[in-house]
């Protein structure tokens, strides 16, 4: 479905260093990226902000053109046949809508099948699926910009998948929901991937977005793939820090024991970081021995703290034969 | 090319039946461009019965410039005046949204917002037109009929092929100032906005005002029976269906450059 080769993307940044005098400093956005996605895959795009996740989108679905490397979705080069690509994948963008601002929902929808040239039968139908899996029917005839932002990505996903596309690319599509509203997206999400069988390609900074829908993950930073696999076995090979919560009878200094320091005290509350090496057990034992300790819990290192680690640089867990940046 | 008629056709249908969605404020709105434009003409009318011969032309003929190339104007502004919004389009990052459509972005951007209040910018331009051609000391033939439309349309088509052209010219002035969408996040662009409004009235100016002359000067010379004062060949009188094609021609090769540019820029 996505297939990309040593894809790069570089730009020249203009600014200002004078009065007239502008420097030209060339970025490399994308450095070099390959990937396959094959059909009917759920894969996870993840970067931290500027890490080239939306260029390498904008590069999938035909708005910019690579400066080298071949990349092909859905058999097509994006750069070269955006038009028919188009007709052949959905996009939607979390931070904008690609809906008609002032039109009612429903007339946004209806323009959507004419410019695809969706056939009228095959329209009604797949319009009757998606108002009632979206739950659209009570702001169909809502225009556009009067919508909440849940009920806009509803329509934006409902919009991008009248023409019933093969590949499905989503740039951040939770951004700002509310609970409730993520959740019937992403219900809406696994079930299309599930029973359609459409490959979906997600960017998001919500991990919890991750860690119910992608089975496989790619990680990118500084323009290149820091991890390509399961997101299993990422939480496995990272070595992530877990963290002791430590409640006292009553506040106290912060406690320091055997090179392990309090990272953060509020009140009688201690937050203490155990190296994978440390052996939890041994360290209860010594805290509730000096210590008078009321409460203690553990946490082990979540998604988050496995991204956290990979964006700081900790690059111990490249996988081999992976390009290592200097 | 019917293909892309037929969708230009069908975004200003789906933007005229949003417009309609809020009645009352539409037919406030009709009234009140209306009353505008009618007060437009009529002052325009006015003026230029009024007006004693300038360089040599009547008050009718002079009126008969104005209301062809106000026509033509005005008809380019409706089909692509839009297209000047291009920049705002490139900044905000709706163009992008526009690119993962199956239809040109020219075309999208043009409709946009299309309302059937936008024809009521033709009503000075018709009037001062009406009123000259009923005036105007002509000895009407066949072929000076014929050119009335003609140079109208070909005057529609050099004004069209310059607001795409302008638009063209947007994707590099948004680049040039720097406002790289995906590498700035959109910070510290504002400042610089000032410039980008100077330089595109600069363009606006210079595109608008230089080809004027071409567009209904040489036909309005054929339809007045006048010697050109500039001593120009007769066949230039003729040669603005040309111009327009040549133009449009230009256009269709400077967007294509800009949205290449825009695509391997980001911008």
């Amino acid at each position: 479905m996505i297939e990309a080769e040593n894809v790069v993307k570089s730009f020249t940044v203009r600014s200002r260093s004078g009065l007239l005098r502008r420097t030209r400093t060339p970025l490399v956005a994308v450095d070099g990226v390959s990937f396959t996605v094959a059909k009917g895959e759920f894969v996870g795009y993840l970067g931290p902000n500027g890490a080239g996740k939306s260029t390498t989108i904008k590069m999938l679905t035909g708005i910019l053109t690579a400066s080298s490397g071949t990349l092909r979705v859905c058999g097509l080069d994006p750069s070269r046949r955006r038009t028919t690509l188009a007709r052949r994948i959905g996009v939607v963008f979390g931070q904008r809508t690609t809906l008609w601002w002032d039109l009612p929902l429903r007339d946004s929808l209806t323009l959507v099948r004419r410019l695809y040239r969706v056939e009228a039968a095959a329209h009604r139908e797949r319009f009757a699926e998606l108002t009632a899996l979206l739950e659209l029917g009570p702001f169909l005839d809502t225009p556009v910009r009067q919508l909440s932002l849940g009920q806009r990505m509803r329509g934006d996903l409902a919009a991008a998948l009248l023409h019933d596309p093969e590949l499905l690319v989503l740039d951040e599509p939770t951004i700002g929901l509310d609970v409730v509203s993520k959740a019937t997206v992403r219900d809406f999400l696994e079930r299309i991937n599930a029973e359609r069988g459409t490959t979906i390609l997600l960017t998001t900074h919500d991990l919890g977005d991750i860690e119910r829908l992608c089975r496989r993950v790619l990680i990118i930073d500084h323009g290149r793939l820091a991890y390509d696999g399961a997101l299993d076995e990422l939480r496995r090979t990272v070595d992530a820090d877990r963290l002791l919560v430590v409640e006292l009878e009553r506040p106290g200094p912060p406690i320091t024991l055997d090179g392990i320091q309090a990272e953060r005290v509020e009140g009688p509350r201690q937050w203490l970081r155990l190296p994978r090496s440390a052996n939890a057990a041994t360290v209860v034992a010594e805290l509730t021995r000096v210590h008078q300790v009321r409460d203690i819990s553990l946490r082990e290192a979540g998604i988050e703290d496995v991204l956290a680690a990979l964006y700081r640089g900790d690059r111990a867990y490249r996988r081999p034969g992976r390009p290592v940046a200097p | 090319m019917i293909d892309a008629g037929r969708m230009y056709g069908l975004l200003v249908w789906t933007w005229v039946r949003a417009a309609a969605q809020y009645p009352v404020s539409m037919v406030l709105l009709a009234l009140a461009t209306a009353v505008v434009t009618g007060l437009d003409a009529a002052a325009i009318v006015l003026l230029f019965s009024q007006a004693p011969r300038i360089a040599g032309f009547g008050s009718s003929e002079v009126l008969f410039l104005y209301g062809t190339s106000a026509l033509s104007f005005g008809i380019s502004d409706i089909l692509f005046g839009t297209t000047e919004r291009l920049g705002y389009h490139v900044r905000q990052g709706t163009l992008d949204a526009m690119l993962v459509r199956p239809v040109s972005p020219l075309i999208q951007i043009a409709t946009e917002e299309f309302s059937p209040r936008r024809f009521g910018k033709l009503v000075p331009a018709a009037a001062a037109l009406a009123f000259a051609l009923a005036r105007v000391e002509v000895a009407w033939t066949p072929g000076r009929v014929a050119m009335i439309p003609v140079m109208v349309l070909s005057g529609a088509a050099i004004f069209g092929a310059l607001w795409v052209l302008t638009a063209a010219v947007q994707f590099v002035i948004v680049d040039i100032h720097g406002a790289s969408k995906s590498l700035t996040y959109g910070g510290g662009f504002l400042t610089q906005y000032p410039m980008t409004m100077f330089a595109r009235d600069f363009v606006r100016g210079v595109t608008f005002v230089v080809p004027l002359a071409f567009v209904n000067w040489q036909p309005a010379l054929y339809v007045l029976d006048r010697p050109d004062p500039l001593g120009l060949p007769g066949a230039a009188r003729f040669a603005s269906p040309l111009v327009a094609a040549a133009l449009c021609g230009a256009a269709a090769l400077a967007w294509r450059a800009g949205l290449r540019h825009y695509r391997s820029t980001g911008s």
